[in-house]
């Protein structure tokens, strides 16, 4: 049997040990209870034959490599370094669980540490936690938390939120019983609409929730935002899960953000259908008592030596139980690790580096784009590697005919928006070749005309 | 690093900041084929980024020795016999880590059409349809990312189902020897936690869930087997309990590494359950995850689950994202895939029989270490035991030695620690899980390190309140970690 290392001789001695005449005997499970007949299972494979059916599986998915991409809307094809999968490939790291004891555990809590002090430093905050699931569930919880640093019940999500997003926020207050309301985007602009804000922003509202870039690809004016929500004593909550834009844009903290999240998916781990990704939390240190999640700390040994262990566990629930500041438990330790080794091996001029090239090559293929009779760039906003543009036909048909010339040319946002029902969302990375992009204006020009 | 092993080379190594060196690129991005853009003609000038104080700039060498040289500190699975009760410490095969690494299954967008990945919604599909078959569900929801993501999953179900029959519920029962993870849970979905304490076996009594159970009670959460290792065996008659008030059983599915193929919990009235990829189908933790955490459930409760839902018509899979009585949902796109395919993968090796050979050798070899150790250490509950046992240091208090001691100074044989004051009914709780995956030479060890330990207690216990003495760092000062915190790195 794979994996289950007895043979007959030592399970008849272990038997024997605990004074089992066979397996049933020893199985403190009542008559009752127990399954009738077999599992009806597949029959088990070798290694070979799995990996033959699961290569089978896998041709019959198209990879981003296969067609060009365009896709992101919080999901984006980055280069990997090959040292990235190398490291975290080390078993060491990736076969151990959360560190509970630090003595042979202090590889996991020394990197999340210089994570921790990474993603401060990319968004601007004092204290960052070891993870969150993604962003969705991070912001999910940036809202639980704004909720008890403020003591009041309304959250305001800006309606350029992604929002799978906002629906993942709708989930999660339920049980608080909800109080969330939206605030619509400019049409013109792509970002949130400031006259909305005035009238929805009042004493109940415990924070404003702002994606930055948003979900459109525009640059929200954090700062004014951000004083809108102060003014009336509301925090403000920066979502990012583009994190390449952090090489470019001011950071959250510096523009006035109480709390920053967001994922960080964009650095180190794969596409893989969705996840897993990496949720982030970072804010000021007057809040790190209403932070959920993983916190790892620098102290010392007996000795003396600079050591490193979790800490501020009163807020979590092995020990707080119901008065938690979150049920979280398992986070994404590796996908950490993953966006820390990326990070690493990029350093802030490679980061700075790969940042512009982004923003160059979105604004190469926007301008392509928009030169097309029947394409227009939708909204008026800077953006950083994605942006909307607004078509003349019908998206879905336009996007099918896409890939029959080998593009991926989008997200059609109709689902998500029906009033943008002429709109993709259109997303380049430093994957994305001039070559692609020429391929893909010329394919959208042919397939508009 | 044991008794039995080398002590090896254990090198320092700075934080990543302090091997820093300005301007140094390890991995440089690409070249630029098109033309550079100016940000400061694009973007308004109070929205561009200022230096980034002392992030790290580094060789690709260095950082490989630095990342390397932190691995060396770590103890995982592949460093030796791990047995983390609770958290089924089984063998992660390497066949799984190359399996979620084929391009055609690690380089597909979440947003690509579905007709573009149809093996990935086969493979999803497939895998909902195993673990139902396991647990006896009639559907399962692969979206929650790790186990207390399933709880709540779960438990916005049952409310919105109460909800949607007109007539809310505000309570939730859950024993005292349950995760923390479910009172948390609970809360987070808007429940009131009624605790029930088990009887002076480790079991839950009908009674006693009888006394709570009303028909402002949602349902009871029972993780079975519970934490002390022992199968509910009241199980059916509770779960007639909770039905007959209208409420639902759910179960923690943390120790379902005990009983694949031996029972059929939705046979004995277990209406959902939240499975850990991460434990009982040999995903790796990671190091604190990522895990999954798919949910399971009885028809009643399908309107509710998240969506989108994987739909299989005329052999095409879609997914099915109008559902008017779903949850929502609790997470961007569809759940861990890659977490599934090693999920998919070990289930397809193992198949139906191997699955329950599995849980038979995890019962058997935790039984063998429950025998052979109830005479040297105390047994919290002498019961025959599942997957796990559970011990404490009520033996050894009269030495001045705890728990934590012997933990710790199994470290320095070379085994990580069992886990420690958990559950919290048990003072001093020591819960041992071997898994299946280990062989009876390894046990033997352990065996032979922990009546060892007990006679140090004895005779030396300086040696255990030293421990460890052999590892980078020894005991570090975690009430100064929290009173002067220091969470990250500032440059000076």
């Amino acid at each position: 049997m794979p994996y289950i290392p007895h043979t007959e001789k030592d399970r008849v001695r272990l038997l024997k040990a605990v004074g089992a005449g066979n397996i049933d005997d020893l199985i403190a499970v009542p008559e009752n209870a127990r399954l009738k007949g077999e599992l009806k299972l597949p029959k088990g494979l070798t290694e070979q034959e799995l990996t033959r059916a699961l290569k089978e599986k896998a041709a019959r998915n198209s990879t981003v490599e296969d067609y060009s991409s365009f896709l992101g809307a919080g999901a984006y094809n980055h280069y990997i370094p090959a040292v990235v999968d190398s490291i975290i490939s080390r078993s060491e790291f990736y076969t151990s669980y959360t560190p509970y004891q630090p003595e042979i555990s202090q590889g996991t809590l020394q990197a999340i540490f210089e994570y921790q002090t990474i993603v401060c430093q990319l968004t601007g905050m004092d204290v960052a936690n070891a993870s969150l699931y993604d962003g969705a569930s991070a912001v999910a919880e940036a809202a639980l938390m704004a909720r008890r640093i403020t003591g009041r019940d309304k959250v305001l999500l800006s309606a350029a939120l992604h929002p799978e997003y906002r629906e993942t926020v709708r989930s999660y207050l339920h049980g608080a019983g909800n109080h969330v309301s939206e605030v619509m985007y400019c049409t013109e602009a792509g970002v949130t609409l400031p006259a909305a804000l005035d009238s929805a922003l009042d004493s109940d509202t415990a924070c404003l929730v702002i994606q930055y870039p948003n979900f459109f690809g525009s640059i929200e004016d954090l700062k004014s935002l951000a004083e809108k929500a102060h003014a009336q004593g509301a925090l403000l909550v920066a979502v990012t899960n583009e994190a390449v834009s952090f090489g470019l844009l001011a950071s959250p903290g510096s523009l006035g953000a109480d709390i920053a999240v967001g994922d960080n998916q964009s650095f180190g781990n794969t596409l893989s259908y969705g996840g897993p990704y990496l949720g982030f939390m970072a804010t000021k240190t007057k809040f790190i008592r209403q932070m959920p999640g993983r916190i790892v700390g620098e102290t010392v040994d007996i000795d003396g030596k600079r050591a490193f262990c979790l800490t501020f566990s009163t807020r979590e629930q092995h020990i707080r139980r119901e008065r938690a500041t979150s049920n979280i438990c398992t986070n994404h330790g590796l996908c950490a690790l993953a966006a820390s080794v990326h990070m690493v091996s990029l350093g802030e001029a490679g980061l700075r580096r790969l940042a512009l090239l982004n923003l160059s090559k979105a604004e190469y293929l926007k301008k392509a784009l928009a030169n097309i009779s029947g394409v227009e760039v939708a909204f008026s906003s800077p953006t950083f590697n994605e942006f909307t543009i607004k078509i003349s036909k019908d998206p879905e048909g336009v996007l099918k005919g896409l890939l029959k010339k080998k593009v991926m040319g989008g997200l059609n946002i109709k689902r998500f928006y029906p009033a943008l029902d002429k709109h993709i969302l259109v997303a380049v990375t430093e994957m994305n070749t001039k070559d692609e992009m020429d391929s893909f204006a010329e394919a959208l020009s042919k397939v508009l005309g | 690093m044991g008794e039995n092993g080398v002590k090896g080379l254990l090198l320092d190594e700075p934080l990543i900041f302090e091997r820093s060196s300005e301007g140094r690129v390890g991995v440089a991005p690409a070249e630029f084929d098109i033309p550079e853009a100016d940000p400061k003609g694009l973007l308004p000038a109070g929205l561009l980024r200022d230096k980034i104080d002392g992030f790290p700039e580094v060789s690709e060498m260095d950082a490989v020795r630095h990342y390397t040289r932190l691995s060396q500190w770590n103890f995982g699975v592949d460093s030796g016999f791990y047995p983390l009760g609770s958290c089924t410490m089984k063998y992660n095969p390497k066949v799984n880590e190359v399996a979620c690494r084929l391009p055609g299954l690690s380089l597909i967008h979440p947003y690509e059409p579905e007709e573009l990945v149809q093996g990935a919604l086969e493979l999803m599909y497939e895998l909902e349809g195993y673990l139902a078959e396991i647990s006896g569900m009639d559907a399962v929801t692969l979206q929650p990312s790790a186990g207390a993501h399933g709880e709540l999953c779960g438990l916005l179900m049952m409310a919105a189902y109460f909800k949607d029959k007109g007539r809310a519920r505000t309570k939730i029962i859950i024993p005292d020897t349950a995760h923390g993870t479910n009172p948390a849970s609970s809360h987070l979905a808007g429940f009131k936690v009624v605790p029930v304490k088990s009887d002076g076996k480790g079991a839950l009594s009908v009674e006693a869930i009888k006394a709570v159970m009303d028909e402002d009670t949602a349902g009871l959460m029972v993780t079975n087997p519970n934490t002390i290792g022992l199968f509910e065996k009241n199980i059916k008659e509770i779960a007639r309990v909770v039905h007959s008030k209208g409420g639902f059983l759910y179960c923690d599915g943390a120790n379902l590494n005990a009983l694949m193929g031996i029972v059929n919990l939705g046979a004995i009235g277990v209406d959902l359950i939240q499975f850990n990829l991460h434990k009982t189908f040999s995903t790796p933790h990671g190091g604190g995850g990522p895990g999954s955490g798919p949910v399971g459930v009885k028809k009643a409760l399908e309107p509710f689950l998240p969506a989108p839902r994987i739909k299989k018509a005329r052999g095409k899979y879609s997914l099915e994202y109008v559902r008017p009585k779903s949850i929502g949902r609790l997470k961007a796109f569809y759940g861990n895939f890659s977490i599934m395919v090693r999920a998919y993968a070990y289930i397809r090796r193992m198949g139906g029989e191997g699955l329950k050979r599995a849980s038979e050798t995890a019962i058997l070899n935790a039984n063998y270490i429950k025998e052979q150790l109830k005479d040297t250490y105390h047994l919290a509950y002498d019961e025959p035991c599942m997957h796990e046992s559970v011990f404490s240091d009520k033996n050894l208090l009269g030495y001045g030695v705890t728990t934590m001691d012997v933990a710790k100074r199994l470290i320095d044989y070379g085994f990580h620690p069992p886990t420690v004051y958990f559950p919290l009914v048990v003072h001093g709780a020591i819960m041992i899980e071997p898994t299946e995956t280990e062989t009876k030479e390894t046990m033997d060890k352990f065996i032979e390190a922990m009546k060892s330990i007990a006679e140090e207690a004895r005779t030396n216990p300086e040696l255990l309140k030293n421990a460890p003495i052999k590892t980078k760092v020894r005991r570090v000062d975690e009430t100064r970690a929290a009173r002067e915190p220091v969470l990250r790195w500032v440059k000076k």
